[in-house]
C-alpha cells in the first residue's frame, strides 16, 4: 500500500510518528534540560558531598601513602617514614593554608584532632630534619594516639561511608561499623521523633479532615462550594503568616492564653505552655496541612454516590453500618492519597518547627539546616538530607503507585 | 446529608446538629487564626494580644502606625522591593518553559514520559530542605549563591510543576479535531497555536501563573540558604522577625499578604468557571 507521495504507507507513517514524538521533545526538552541544571544537579551535588571525602588524600596525600603499611591493630605509633611523610605535608598545606581545613574535617569524626593541627602547624616551620617521629611526639602528644592515626588513615580514600554512618549514629572503630554509645545518638533518635511527629499530624489531619470532606461532599453545591473558601484561604496564604498567627494565639502572653484567663479557667500565673514545644509543631502544622488531607479526600469522598448508602439503609442497616461498610470503604483511596500527602509534606517540614518547635519540636530538617549553616559540616548535613530524601521518595513511590502523580490536582 | 428526612427519630437528629456543630468548630479551626492577625494588625500598642481597649472598641485603641512602620522601615521596603523584583521574573521563566513542556507533554506520543514527568515534577516532591541545600552547595561551586538570579533560577525550578500539571490539566479537556479544523482551513500549525489553542488553555496558564508566583512570593527555606542580605524578601523578613525582634509590623505585613491571597482566590475560581464555561460544561 502507498501514501500519496508514493512511499510505503507503513514507511511513510513510522515516520510521521517519528516526526511527532521528536516535536514532541523538542517542545519539552528546553524545560527539562532547565529543571536538569537548576534542581537535579543540585541534588546529585549533594549525594556527592555525603560520599566525597577527597579534601585528606589531597592535603596529605605522603601521610596517606606512607600510611598504609600500617596497622592499627598492631598497637604502636607508626613509624618514622609516616612522620616523615606527614612533616612533607603538613609544611606544604601550612603555606598554602589547607591544614586548618584538613583540622576541622577529621575533628568532626575525632574531637580533638582540629586544635592537635591547629598547634602543630604554627611549630611545623622549626621542624629539623631527620628524626621527625619524636620531634612531632614532643611537639603534641595527640601523635602519639593511636586513635589520632586510625581516624587518618579510616579517613585517607577519596570517598568515605564516614558521614552516613554519622547520620545513622554509628562509627567506624578500626573493626567494623558500630553504634555509638547511647548518650551520643541523636540522629537516630531525631529520625524518629520526625517520623512518630509526621504520623501524629498526619493522624489529627485525617481525624479533622474527614468530617470535614464529607461535609462539602454532601452539602448542596453552591454551600459546598461557599464553604470551600474556608478550606482554600488558609491553603492560599503565605506560611509565614498562618506561622505568625498561631504565635499569636499559642505563646504564653497570646491570645488563647489572655482569653483562658480572663474567663477564669486558668490562673493568671500558670498559663499553658503551647509553644516552644511538640504540642506547639503539632497545632499549628495540622492547621498548616489539613488542606492538603481536605482536598484529596473531597475529590474522592464526590465521586461516591449517595445511592449506596440510600440502598444499604433501606436494606436495614443502621447508619453507623451503612456509613463503616458501604461508604468509609469507598473513601479509602481519598485517605491513603491524602494521609501520603500530607505525611510527604510533614517529614520535610522546617520553617513551622524552627518558629513553633523549641528544642523538643524540631524536625531532622531544623538539624540539616543546622549542619549547613552553622556547623559547617556540609557531608554530614548532606548524609542527613540524603536519607530524608530516600524515605519522601518511597512514600512519593506509593503516592504515584496509589494516585498517579497525573491525578494531582491544584485548587 | 441534603437535610435531615422528616422520619428522623431522635438519636439522629441530635446527631446530625451535633455533627454540624463539630464541622462548624472545625472550620473556625481553620480560619480563626487567619482572622485573628487582622484586627490585631490595627493594634495600638506594640502587643501580639487584644488590648483593654481593642476589645471595648475604643478607637484610641487602634491605630494604624504598624502599616505606616511597614510603609517607612527601609528593612521592610527593601524586603518588598526584593520579593516584588523576585517573584515575577521566576514566575515568567517557570511560565514560559512550563507551558511550552506541558504542551509538548499532552502529544499523544512522547517517549520516556514516565521519566521526564517524574523529573519536571520533582521539585514539588523534594523536601525544601534538600532543594535548599542542595542548591546552596551547587550554587556556590559555580558563583551562583547569594544572588538575584541564583535566587530566581533556584524559584523558578521549584514554580514549574505547578504550571506543566494547571496547563496539562488544561490540555486534557483540550479537543484536538478544533487543531485539525484550523489545519484543514489553511491555517499553519503557529497561527492554530496562537488562534485555536492558546486563547482555550490561557485559564490553566494564568493559573499555573499564579501557583508559580505565589510558590516564589511566599519561598523561604531556599532564599535563606542561596541569598544574601541583598536578596532578603518578605517572607524572610517575616522569619527572621519572628525569630528575633517581634514586632506587630509582622502581623500588618501579614494582613496585606492575606488580601493578596484572596484576591488571588477570586481569580483562580473566576479563571476555573470560565474555563469550564468555554468547554461547554456546567460551572459548579
Amino acid at each position: 500500500m502507498l501514501a500519496a507521495d508514493g512511499t510505503p504507507l507503513k514507511a511513510s507513517l513510522a515516520r510521521a510518528l517519528r516526526r511527532q514524538k521528536l516535536r514532541a521533545l523538542m517542545l519539552i526538552a528546553p524545560l527539562l534540560l532547565f529543571v536538569v541544571l537548576t534542581f537535579i544537579a543540585p541534588i546529585v551535588d549533594m549525594l556527592w558531598r555525603s560520599i566525597e571525602n577527597q579534601l585528606v588524600p589531597e592535603t596529605l596525600p605522603r601521610t596517606v601513602e606512607a600510611l598504609k603499611d600500617w596497622n592499627p591493630k598492631s598497637g604502636e605509633v607508626p613509624g618514622e617514614a609516616v612522620f616523615a611523610a606527614l612533616a612533607a605535608d603538613l609544611q606544604i598545606a601550612v603555606k598554602a593554608k589547607t591544614h586548618t581545613r584538613v583540622a576541622s574535617r577529621l575533628n568532626y569524626e575525632q574531637p580533638g584532632i582540629a586544635s592537635l593541627f591547629r598547634q602543630s602547624g604554627r611549630k611545623v616551620k622549626r621542624l629539623e630534619e631527620g628524626n621527625y617521629r619524636e620531634q612531632f611526639l614532643d611537639m603534641h602528644d595527640g601523635w602519639g594516639s593511636i586513635a589520632v592515626w586510625s581516624t587518618i588513615k579510616r579517613f585517607s580514600g577519596d570517598y568515605t561511608a564516614g558521614y552516613f554512618l554519622n547520620a545513622v549514629d554509628m562509627e567506624n572503630t578500626g573493626d567494623g561499623a558500630q553504634f555509638k554509645s547511647e548518650d551520643q545518638q541523636i540522629y537516630l533518635f531525631l529520625f524518629g521523633r520526625t517520623f512518630l511527629l509526621s504520623v501524629t499530624i498526619t493522624f489529627t489531619c485525617l481525624l479533622l479532615g474527614y468530617p470535614l470532606a464529607w461535609l462539602l461532599a454532601t452539602l448542596p453545591v453552591r454551600t459546598s462550594n461557599l464553604l470551600m473558601i474556608l478550606v482554600l484561604l488558609p491553603f492560599w496564604t503565605s506560611l509565614l503568616v498562618r506561622t505568625s498567627a498561631w504565635i499569636v494565639l499559642l505563646q504564653q502572653e497570646g491570645v488563647i492564653n489572655d482569653t483562658l484567663v480572663t474567663i477564669g479557667i486558668l490562673d493568671d500565673n500558670n498559663r499553658l505552655q503551647m509553644m516552644f514545644n511538640q504540642t506547639g509543631t503539632i497545632i499549628a502544622m495540622t492547621h498548616i496541612l489539613l488542606p492538603f488531607m481536605i482536598l484529596p479526600l473531597y475529590s474522592v469522598m464526590k465521586t461516591i454516590p449517595p445511592s449506596y448508602v440510600r440502598a444499604a439503609k433501606s436494606l436495614g442497616a443502621t447508619d453507623w453500618t451503612a456509613f463503616w461498610r458501604v461508604y468509609f470503604p469507598q473513601s479509602v483511596p481519598g485517605i491513603g492519597a491524602g494521609a501520603i500527602l500530607v505525611f510527604i509534606v510533614a517529614i520535610g517540614y522546617y520553617i513551622t518547627p524552627e518558629l513553633v518547635g523549641g528544642t523538643d519540636g524540631i524536625f531532622i530538617s531544623n538539624r540539616i539546616a543546622y549542619h549547613i549553616s552553622s556547623s559547617l559540616n556540609w557531608g554530614l548535613g548532606a548524609a542527613l538530607g540524603v536519607i530524608l530524601l530516600g524515605v519522601v521518595l518511597i512514600f512519593y513511590w506509593t503516592y504515584d503507585k496509589i494516585v498517579g502523580i497525573d491525578n494531582v490536582k491544584l485548587g | 446529608m441534603a437535610g435531615l428526612p422528616p422520619y428522623a427519630s431522635t438519636g439522629q437528629r441530635v446527631w446530625y446538629y451535633t455533627f454540624r456543630f463539630i464541622c462548624a468548630l472545625l472550620f473556625l479551626f481553620l480560619i480563626i487564626p487567619i482572622l485573628v492577625i487582622i484586627p490585631l494588625s490595627f493594634n495600638a500598642e506594640d502587643f501580639f494580644t487584644f488590648t483593654k481597649k481593642m476589645l471595648a472598641l475604643d478607637p484610641e485603641g487602634y491605630s494604624l502606625k504598624h502599616y505606616r512602620d511597614f510603609l517607612t522601615n527601609t528593612d521592610w521596603q527593601n524586603a518588598l522591593y526584593n520579593s516584588v523584583r523576585i517573584a515575577p521574573m521566576a514566575t515568567l521563566l517557570s511560565v514560559s518553559f512550563g507551558t511550552l513542556a506541558a504542551i509538548g507533554l499532552s502529544q499523544s506520543h512522547v517517549p520516556f514520559r514516565g521519566v521526564i514527568m517524574a523529573i519536571l515534577i520533582s521539585p514539588m516532591i523534594v523536601p525544601l530542605i534538600i532543594s535548599a541545600a542542595g542548591m546552596y552547595f551547587f550554587y556556590s561551586r559555580i558563583g551562583l549563591q547569594g544572588t538575584y538570579w541564583g535566587v530566581v533560577l533556584a524559584h523558578a525550578a521549584l514554580g514549574t510543576p505547578f504550571v506543566i500539571i494547571t496547563v496539562t490539566a488544561t490540555l486534557v479537556g483540550f479537543d484536538k479535531s478544533l487543531v485539525r479544523a484550523a489545519a484543514n482551513l489553511g491555517a499553519d500549525p503557529v497561527r492554530t497555536f496562537f488562534k485555536v489553542q492558546m486563547p482555550l488553555i490561557v485559564p490553566g496558564v494564568i493559573s499555573g501563573a499564579l501557583f508559580a508566583f505565589i510558590t516564589s512570593f511566599d519561598e523561604v527555606v531556599v532564599v535563606l540558604f542561596l541569598g544574601s542580605a541583598s536578596q532578603k524578601t518578605l517572607p524572610w523578613q517575616m522569619f527572621t522577625g519572628l525569630r528575633e525582634q517581634i514586632s506587630p509590623t509582622i502581623l500588618a505585613v501579614a494582613t496585606i499578604l492575606v488580601t493578596i491571597s484572596i484576591l488571588l482566590l477570586t481569580t483562580l475560581e473566576y479563571l476555573r468557571r470560565r474555563s469550564e464555561r468555554l468547554r461547554g460544561m456546567t460551572p459548579q
